[in-house]
């Protein structure tokens, strides 16, 4: 039913990007709108046959929010947009493919642990391979093989969170005695995660896995001590790369201030708020932000993939914005109570990791376009454009319906 | 582990909090502030999707009107100039590329609906709300196409400027700077609209009338005369004897023309015949902070109060190295020299009308300005801006006395080419030389008709090799003639 509903509101929202532009309701609106509803019911379908018993609410939320990212990014560039429609249709392969291979029991995924870790490493270490390594905005998160261009630290990130979950359930006694020998993996982990900032260039990934592991952490040996001791620890690492890495010191210049430099390095963080105070309460509306000039020249770079923030705030305006939060906040609430509900460890461990990945993702982003933290390039899970950020999402979606289904089977019994 | 992950959730929820409270802050509490920041290019482009309002001349003709341009299902709209080089100067332009000029700057909160007149703050919000397109303003000017066409052409190939007054009102009539340049250029070729061709092809885009600084030589008589009269040091009767020099500082300041001394002369006689040794005299007795005290009363030392963007109006005084002489400085400038308009004395062509227009109008000098109505795009008037007084400069006699003088100096003097038959026209010229010849600046002020003053005019050239009676002052008589010609267009 609510599926319906998303499928109405996606479809009224290319509406207005179409009336906004052609002054006329085009019948493509309609359609893709009935295009995307039909997807989404039909993977509705196959999540009602694998996880009949998972939480109903995340599939449409997650499709409302690739609605509203679909939208946006049809009205700042159209042929992006039919680039994204792809990426969610395999996005949804993905999600479905996900789903009928560990429908029965995802658990076993909890032997493959240290294959997962292991991969997880790898992934995140193509980048740097000479030959398919790509540097973009002197970040090297890039993958190329032949015509395909993907970010392997997006998936990298599932398989993190499968290796932490098993491996955290198996030593969480021992790590809560909190012995010097068992920091070891900790320090390795911390390691890891500078290794990746260091040699990707990429500060927001490396907070997203070190904060990731932080909270699994917490969770599984219910000691805040590791939690201090890790922040102090990304924290002194992260003071070392800032004297250490100009591209570092001039990210947390700009976070400070923006204006220092408007015209140069500060010019997309600040255009990026104007965008966002030019929505003001109510917004400019859908297909009625201003984002080019009059020659059709974009004023702000990368504005659908991580900047899409600062584009969905000046179109929706302060009330369609919080809406949109609340989206995120709702997603992360039913995500948390998958974990409260599910029965073992590793299951709850797996749901944490995967809900808290997708919170901290957002806030990563969303709080760097809004300086509450430096700005770094990541994506807006479910919204950004890019093929590797959504087919990854869905996936981690699937992986939070497979342990609710779980859940939720065991109430029922 | 479920308390742990009660936590977590919390966490996460400030996290989220956080973001909307980040969110609220730059949308709600700093947007007002970001919005008014020159580096906000939303806003600059934003601006080009107002329907800018159009400007008018006094009868009519439109001198700024849109042009359309639909981009990504926006529309623009980019500014035409029908005058070209014409109303270049007091119109200015509005781009994109180079922001604004001109009346276009200085009233871009009525031409884009920014103005927070209660009926166009009701307009703009309902059409904000109703994402339809906001309408800016129009302006209706004081300015006369026919007598502009005239003083643009008269000036043509030549480095100068006029600016001609209505005295009672303020109201400029003409404002004519040469060399000019097409405003149309200014968006797509920048670089064409800063050349300029002839024997004068310097800085086009200088609005020499009101932001031009130039010797006022003989012309500053005026004032000193003012000074001389109004504070009863001198009567319309005193005499001088004119050797066909001054002694200053021991040593000789020369006429003009040194070769004929006039002897004993009246006061009258002085100003009509431009005789400098008498003014040195004057000078010397009234001293300089007497003299500048009155070139205050006139508006000296303040940039012209007229609706132009700052940047474009320069205050007249004694300048010293590119800046004002601190007024402590005033009281050690040379008198004589200054009572006949030399020693650092730097004038506009809009401040030397001002004081011709102040003596037509018995005294008072009244605020120049450029805009005379505000028109709502319902074609409503909006705002009508009436005259104001400045400042009384001085008395109602002198201004008489010095009316007279200024008369005979048309009828019998230096400045007989202004003259125009069965009116009554006073003026006086002005010639300063640089020591290079054919490098002099010559002036004409004047206004008529004396009995009823309708027009003040100043006109300035620079670059000249005869004098402003010779060069300047049929240049002023083709203006006046036009504008006395024309009935007021001006409705209202």
């Amino acid at each position: 039913m609510s599926l319906v509903v998303v499928g109405m509101l996606v479809g009224f929202g290319f509406a207005s990007v179409y009336i906004a532009r052609q002054e006329v309701v085009n019948s493509a609106s309609l359609s893709y709108g009935l295009f995307f509803l039909g997807l989404y019911l039909l993977a509705h379908v196959i999540a009602r046959m694998t996880v009949p018993d998972a939480d109903p609410y995340l599939l449409p939320m997650a499709g409302l929010m690739t609605g509203i990212g679909l939208t946006e990014i049809y009205r700042l560039a159209e042929t992006d947009a039919f680039r994204q429609g792809l990426w969610i249709v395999i996005g949804l392969g993905a999600f479905a493919a996900t789903l009928f291979l560990l429908h029965d029991d995802y658990r076993k995924l909890e032997s493959y642990k240290y294959l997962c870790g292991l991969a997880a490493v790898a992934l995140l270490a193509l980048p740097a391979l000479p030959g398919i390594g790509e540097t973009v905005n002197g970040a090297r998160l890039w993958v190329h093989v032949g015509p395909v261009h993907f970010q392997p630290g997006e998936l990298a990130k599932i398989l993190l969170i499968v290796f932490l979950a098993g491996y955290l359930r198996e030593k969480r006694e021992v790590l809560a005695q909190f012995r010097l020998k068992d920091l070891g993996p900790l320090l390795l982990i911390w390691g890891a995660a500078m290794g990746v900032l260091v040699i990707t260039n990429d500060l927001g990934g490396g907070l997203l896995y070190f904060g990731v592991f932080l909270a699994m952490l917490y969770v599984a040996t219910a000691r805040f001590s590791f939690v201090v001791a890790g922040l102090a620890l990304f924290v002194a690492g992260a003071a070392a790369v800032y004297s250490l890495f100009p591209r570092v010191e001039e990210r947390v210049q700009i976070w400070l201030d923006p204006w220092s430099d408007v015209y140069g390095r500060g010019y997309q963080a600040a255009q990026s708020l104007y965008s966002i105070a030019n929505g003001g309460f109510g917004g400019t509306g859908l297909g009625k932000g201003m984002y080019t000039d009059a020659d059709g020249h974009q004023l702000i770079p990368y504005l659908n993939t991580d900047f899409i923030y600062s584009a969905l705030a000046q179109e929706l305006g302060l009330v369609g914005i919080c809406g949109f939060l609340l989206l995120y906040m709702l997603f992360a609430a039913r995500g948390f109570r998958i974990a409260l509900l599910a029965q073992d460890g590793f299951s709850k461990l797996l749901a944490v990791g995967l809900t808290f990945a997708f919170t901290l993702q957002a806030f990563i982003i969303i709080g760097g376009i809004v300086r509450l933290i430096p700005l770094t390039g990541i994506t807006l899970p479910f919204v950004s454009y890019g093929g590797s950020s959504i087919v990854a999402n869905f996936v981690l979606l699937a992986g939070l319906l497979l342990v609710s289904d779980r859940a939720n089977r065991g109430l029922d019994r | 582990m479920n308390n742990q992950i009660s936590r977590l959730a919390v966490a996460s929820l400030v996290l989220v909090i956080a973001l909307i409270v980040g969110t609220t802050y730059w949308q709600a509490w700093a947007a007002p502030g970001l919005a008014d920041r020159r580096d906000n290019a939303i806003k600059v482009v934003a601006q080009f999707t107002i329907k800018r309002g159009a400007i008018f001349a006094a009868d009519g003709s439109v001198l700024a009107r849109n042009r359309p341009k639909r981009v990504n299902g926006q529309t623009f709209y980019y500014r035409r100039y029908p005058g070209r080089g014409r109303f270049a100067h007091p119109v200015g332009y509005s781009t994109q590329a180079r922001s604004r000029a001109g009346i276009e700057e200085s009233r871009n909160d009525y031409l884009t609906g920014a103005n927070t007149n209660l009926a166009t703050l009701l307009d703009t919000t309902l059409n904000r709300i109703r994402g339809a397109t906001i309408k800016g303003n129009d302006l209706m000017l004081t300015l006369r196409p026919r007598a502009q066409k005239v003083a643009m052409e008269a000036l043509a190939g030549q480095c100068g400027a006029a600016v001609a007054l209505e005295p009672k009102t303020g109201k400029v009539l003409v404002m004519a700077s040469s060399p000019s340049y097409d405003p149309n250029l200014i968006e797509k070729n920048f670089k064409a609209a800063q050349r300029a061709h002839g024997p004068c092809p310097v800085a086009p885009l200088l609005n020499r009338a009101s932001g031009g600084l130039f010797i006022p030589g003989s012309t500053f008589k005026i004032v000193t005369a003012a000074a001389a009269l109004d504070t009863g040091t001198y009567t319309p009767d005193s005499t001088f004897n004119d050797p066909g020099y001054c002694v200053e500082y021991g040593k000789r300041v020369n006429n003009y023309d040194t070769s004929t001394p006039f002897g004993t002369i009246n006061f009258g006689q002085a100003f009509q015949h431009s005789v400098n040794s008498a003014f040195c005299e004057m000078g010397k007795k009234l001293g300089p902070e007497k003299i500048l005290d009155y070139a205050r009363r006139f508006g000296f030392y303040e940039r012209p109060p007229i609706d132009l963007p700052d940047g474009e109006r320069v205050p007249s005084g004694l300048y010293s190295k590119g800046r004002p002489l601190p007024r402590s400085e005033e009281r050690r400038a040379d008198p004589g020299r200054l009572a006949f308009g030399q020693e650092r004395m730097l004038v506009t062509p809009l401040q030397m009308a001002m004081v011709a227009g102040a003596i037509a109008n018995k005294g008072v000098v009244m605020k120049p300005y450029l805009t005379d109505r505000v028109r709502k795009p319902d074609k409503s008037i909006l705002v009508k801006f009436k005259p104001e007084e400045l400042d009384r400069a001085v008395k109602p006699q002198t201004a008489a006395e010095i009316s007279s003088m200024m008369e005979s100096v048309v009828s019998g003097g230096t400045g007989t080419a202004g003259a125009i038959p069965s009116v009554r026209v006073a003026g006086k010229t002005g010639t300063a030389e640089t020591g290079v010849s054919g490098r002099n600046t010559t002036w004409f002020v004047s206004f008529a008709p004396v009995d009823n003053p309708k027009v003040a005019i100043a006109l300035v050239l620079q670059n000249q090799s005869g004098t402003g009676g010779s060069n300047s002052a049929p240049l002023v008589k083709q203006i006046m003639e036009a504008l006395l010609r024309s009935p007021s267009n001006s409705k209202g």
